[in-house]
């Protein structure tokens, strides 16, 4: 038997503290230590969350909600509780899931009309471990279409919005890219944490512009198997949450060896969550020089002076590295990811699943040209189109080899840095959040947003954004921690202790 | 390296992408801009560098040879490989007929 | 050399072959998925998600599908790439569900190597050749699209999709159909021996791409190179490889010398009629655009792995048949013949051992008699009594006892093949059979000696002329004696007597 709602309910009451529908408020450590502690119910949680949700359509940020599935699993948090079974990691903890990860009997799009109506018959290794630790689930988040985007414009469904406003604007933000449902509904309170993928910022970017944390693990830390693919060689998945502890205690749900995903890193998961310390003395933060941009604004570049300090106050030692090929990473990218793209989405062909268009008349290869032509969005197509160029006879080397040169290049320098450093401290993003609508028209410059996003992702490194402050509009910025491959711990540790400095506790005036 | 409307339309061809004459020459400059701007990596020297192949350094690990050893990745499961066709009869995928 | 030469109106033409050979591997489960690889099954009960290419869907290769694969390398004296890596083929089409073919263009499992094909003179093949392998790759086979069961639609079965093969290229050194026909049975007889693929064409276990060209005769060089040359695709028995070779020879000379040229292209054969005809234009020529499988990791093997497949490898039929000759005495045919094929030395080693033991002889000193008796009696016997042979009954135990009573002078080579007979038939035991059915030959010398007495004093005259140097004479004692004896006399212990009583 679940413990007595109304009971819960008044002795939060009783302690002050909160009200029922202020349990949206809590983040993933709260929620499952109340939970475990009796201070409430996971159907609480599960119920305030929904109807959180419901009251935010104005936000676009989920595709597809799933109450009942968020009760039924808070309903077994709370059996499991009654019946003094151990409650798992993320138990009682509902969450979004963004709508790249292949959910059983949940539709699943990537944001793409080719996709629209696919139900999977099976769950991703990352979805499934969550369950498993006990997390239920709010729904499906909205993204860039098949993760392609920084602005979350290229979803089929629309923009999820951020809830942020420029002070003394009603102008719509975005929420970032591609995991832009899943920052905005953090952010918005609409869930205590999401699912992301990453695979050229598409965490670190969305978390920056929406003042909230997320990590991307070291490539192979979570495995990729059921989740939509984008870029094989660059995409990872990772939590975004509202703070360092509770991507911490996440990511040690989601991550782990899949022998079904043959990058799948085969080490054991360290328990994070434990093992957090803000105390930096003896450590060495690394700034990278070539990350001062020409034309990185003043508000960025002030932020990460200040992040400078606030590492310095935790007892970091501060040293100038150089990244050489820092410059070049972001075209390398955009070869390489693409490519890998053009191929990934070839098995989207209106044969075994999703959209087929079949115009009077036509054969085999005309149904496929009209199935993609109707099923992907324009950034798709483009880059789609970018992959096939850079791969077809003749180019190869130029592009694709010569882009794999430069990636080992890149990597080369982080290899070297870690030599005098044990994490990297740079801006995530070029710029606070932009209006939706403002960069659409100018694919390239949408692309620099993730500048400083990209170079760890083609290394492979765990990477994460902590927000450090609001800039003079109101709006949040980021700060990026970059690790040593595996080092998922120093990255959080790190992060900790900017968070702790940062003191960051803003959140958007409720509009929607 | 740039791209002109033929090169566009051999393009998604190749790609499978029914694009008209006028995207077709819509999408030139687009791809030109990009390509124009990757061309920058031509500048780097990387005569002796090896092209990243694995970006963590493992390498591939082998399956054992067992049959449907797990659910999620074994045969058997026809329902659920055709359950999402948009064409399916007799436990086949039904595609437009293929004249060879 | 090969003498083959197509007569053409401006004289010979010689034809430059190759062979791309796609032989599935002996794997329980698929390449990259825990699929059933079994032949036959109802559409689509064979298929993963993962060969279903579902969204997220990823691969994981197969180690015996990789050990195979160099295991056959080893077996061709080929080059083991201990570094190797799968890239893709990016096409479209039904029954390629991930819209690219899982493949190794850049950096093969399995490099150069070579594979001996022998002299048949009779058959086309003046001496002993050698040709060369380019390379060996793995891959995955594609699923399988019908035509004739709906009005307007193609039907898709995944059950292949995904299964393992080996792709191995031959060098363009072959010239003649019967080198080639040879080359492909060498190199089923290859795999098989190996355990790498089952060799059946019938299932399309193996088949193969053939490419043909012509020239005038005459060393290859920059002023006379090889032609231009048409791939004739997934070709499934010996048969069709020589007669695709013919046919295309045939073609391509005929539309040179009518002011033609070849066009490089994608054929297709029709065994009903006979002939290639064009799959493809040429501007609809493909753009693969192979790239490393950015799914899948470098394959790096180690040396205990390396080991374990070289340790593995059977005797192979080349070293088999020098063994067979040279060591166990064989003629250069029956060595041919024994290990052929997988089935026939395996019998004829199991029935060696077995007789050489039952006689308490060298293997070498039985090696004749077993081969003969395998090659020729053993079948003619079957051969004879057609469907009333119950091969069950045909156990080395049974062969072996009939050898050793033939060895022993019990019973007669005539007599051997009636027991093989009832052997075959019945199960019975052959010496029972021997004793009960009285296919015994006499060796008592004691009761042939009577005998031979008797016919000598009824045939003084005879003796006399024979004495008298009528050598021609002696064989008619010989019949006399086994006439008496009813033919169960041993013929040897016959004469031996005879000659001592005559000479
Ligand atoms: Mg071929
Ligand atoms: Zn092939």
């Amino acid at each position: 038997m679940a413990p007595n709602a109304s009971c819960a309910s008044d002795k939060l009451r009783a302690n002050g503290f909160y009200i029922v529908t202020d349990l949206t408020n809590l983040g993933v450590k709260a929620i499952r230590d109340g939970v475990a502690s009796g201070e409430f119910t996971a159907r609480e949680v599960a119920t305030g969350f929904n109807a959180a949700i419901e009251a935010a359509a104005e936000l676009n940020t989920f595709i597809v909600t799933t109450p009942e599935k968020a009760l039924e699993a808070a309903d077994a948090a709370d059996t499991a509780r009654a019946a003094g079974k151990p409650l798992g990691k993320m138990g009682g903890v509902p969450i979004g899931m963004k709508d790249l990860f292949c959910t059983a009997g949940t539709q699943t799009t990537a944001a793409s009309h080719i996709l629209e109506g696919f139900v999977p018959q099976y769950e991703s290794t990352v979805s499934a471990n969550l369950w498993n630790a006990g997390a239920g689930m709010l729904g499906k988040l909205n993204l860039d279409q098949f993760a392609m985007g920084s602005s979350n414009e290229t979803s089929y469904f629309g923009p999820a919005k951020s809830p942020w406003r420029k002070e003394g604007s009603n102008t719509a933000l975005t929420a970032g890219g591609s995991s832009g449902g899943s920052s905005s509904a953090v952010a918005a309170r609409l869930c205590p944490a999401a699912t992301g993928t990453d695979t050229g910022g598409s965490i670190r970017q969305p978390a920056a512009v929406t003042g909230i944390v997320g990590i991307k693990p070291t490539y192979g830390r979570c495995s990729r198997w059921g989740v939509v693919a984008f870029a094989s060689s660059l995409d990872q998945v990772g939590p975004m949450a509202r703070s360092v502890e509770d991507c911490a205690i996440m990511l040690g749900a989601m991550a782990g060896f899949d022998p079904k995903d043959s990058t799948s890193l085969d080490m054991p998961v360290p328990d994070w969550e434990a093992a957090l310390d803000a105390d930096l003395k003896g450590k060495k933060v690394g700034i990278p020089r070539e990350y001062r941009m020409e034309g990185t604004p003043q508000d960025i570049l002030d932020s990460w002076k200040q992040g400078e300090e606030w590492l310095k106050d935790a007892g970091a030692q501060i040293v100038e590295i150089s990244l050489p090929h820092t410059k070049y990473a972001l075209p390398a990218y955009y070869i390489i990811a693409p490519a890998e793209a053009s191929s990934n989405l070839a098995r989207y062909d209106g044969v075994r699943y999703g959209l087929r268009d079949l115009p009077d008349g036509s054969g085999l290869q005309d149904m496929y040209a009209a199935t993609r032509a109707d099923g992907f969005g324009d950034e798709v197509k483009r880059r789609i189109l970018i992959g096939t160029y850079v791969l077809s006879a003749g180019f190869y080397d130029a592009y694709y080899t010569q882009a794999q040169k430069i990636r080992t290049l890149v990597a080369q320098d982080f290899e070297k840095a870690w030599g005098e450093c044990d994490v990297i401290l740079a801006p995530t993003t070029p710029s606070a959040a932009f209006g939706l609508g403002e960069m659409q028209s100018d694919p390239l410059a949408m692309y620099l947003n993730d500048v400083f996003a990209v170079p760890a992702s083609l290394a492979g490194l765990p990477a994460m954004n902590v927000p450090a402050g609001l800039n003079s509009d109101g709006l949040p910025l980021g700060l990026q921690i970059v690790g040593k491959p595996f080092d998922e711990q120093g990255v959080l540790n790190t992060g900790l202790a900017i968070e702790q400095r940062a003191g960051f506790t803003a959140r958007a005036e409720k509009w929607w | 390296m740039s791209v002109d409307k033929q090169t566009v339309t051999k393009i998604a061809s190749l790609a499978r992408i029914k694009m008209d004459d006028a995207e077709c020459e819509r999408m030139v400059p687009e791809l030109n801009n990009i390509l124009d701007w990757v061309d920058q990596l031509g500048e780097v020297d990387t005569s002796g560098v090896e092209p990243m192949t694995a970006v963590m350094p493992m390498a591939q690990r082998l399956r054992d040879d067992v049959v449907d050893a797990d659910p999620l990745t074994g045969g058997g499961v026809r329902d659920k490989v055709l359950a999402n066709a948009p064409a399916a009869e007799h436990g086949f995928f039904g595609v437009p007929k293929v004249i060879e | 050399m090969s003498n083959y030469r197509i007569q053409g109106a401006t004289g010979e033409w010689e034809v430059v072959i190759g062979l791309e050979v796609h032989a599935q591997v002996s794997s329980k489960a698929k390449l990259f998925s825990g699929a059933n690889t079994e032949f036959g099954a109802e559409p689509n009960t064979q298929v993963s998600l993962v060969d279903a290419a579902m969204p997220g869907m990823l691969p994981v290769p197969n180690r015996e599908c990789i050990r195979q694969a160099v295991r056959t390398g080893m077996a061709i004296e080929a080059q083991i790439n201990a570094w190797s890596r799968f890239d893709r083929k990016n096409y479209f089409y039904a029954d390629l569900p991930q819209g690219y073919q899982i493949s190794q263009l850049y950096h093969p499992i399995v490099g150069e190597g070579q594979l001996l094909i022998e002299a048949d003179p009779k058959g086309g093949i003046p001496e002993d050749k050698i040709i060369g392998i380019e390379r060996i790759h793995v891959e995955q086979d594609a699923g399988k699209l019908m035509h004739d069961q709906h009005p307007t639609m193609s039907y898709v079965d995944l059950n292949r999709s995904g299964v393992a093969l080996m792709e191995i290229v031959s060098m363009a050194d072959m010239r003649s159909p019967a080198e080639a026909g040879a080359y492909v049975r060498k190199l089923r007889s290859i795999l098989r021996y190996v355990g790498s693929c089952d060799g059946n064409m019938e299932q399309g276990s193996m088949r193969a791409d053939v490419n043909v060209s012509v020239r005038k005769p005459g060393p290859i060089t920059e002023e006379h190179p090889l032609g231009t040359r048409t791939e004739t695709k997934n070709v499934n028995s010996v048969r069709f490889v020589m007669a695709v070779i013919e046919g295309e020879a045939r073609r391509q000379v005929d539309l040179i010398e009518d002011g033609g040229t070849v066009v490089q292209e994608t054929r297709l054969y029709d065994p009903d009629r006979n002939e290639t005809r064009s799959m493809r234009s040429k501007e609809d020529a493909h753009d693969y655009r192979y790239f490393p499988d950015p799914d899948l990791l470098p394959i790096e093997l180690d040396d205990a792995f390396l080991t374990e497949c070289r340790d593995s490898l059977p005797e192979l039929p080349d070293a088999k048949r020098a063994r067979y000759t040279q060591q166990l005495g064989m003629n250069d045919y029956n060595a041919a013949q024994l290990t052929a094929e997988v089935e026939t030395f395996a019998r004829f080693e199991t029935l060696l051992a077995e007789t050489s033991s039952a006689l308490g002889k060298s293997e070498s000193d039985v090696a004749t008699q077993v081969a003969n008796w395998t090659l020729s009696v053993a079948p003619g016997v079957i051969k004879s009594i057609g469907d009333e042979a119950n091969l069950e009954y045909a156990t080395s135990a049974a062969q072996a006892a009939i050898l050793k009573m033939v060895d022993a002078g019990e019973v007669s080579g005539g007599q051997s093949k009636e027991i093989y007979e009832i052997v075959l038939k019945t199960g019975r035991d052959p010496a029972e059979i021997a004793e009960t059915e009285g296919l015994k030959q006499q060796s008592d010398s004691g009761a042939i000696e009577a005998e031979i007495d008797t016919i000598l004093a009824a045939n003084q005259d005879k003796v006399e002329q024979y004495k008298g140097g009528k050598d021609k004479l002696f064989g008619f004692f010989v019949g006399q004696t086994m006439k008496a004896m009813e033919g169960k006399a041993n013929p040897q212990v016959v004469n031996e007597l005879l000659k001592a009583k005559l000479d």
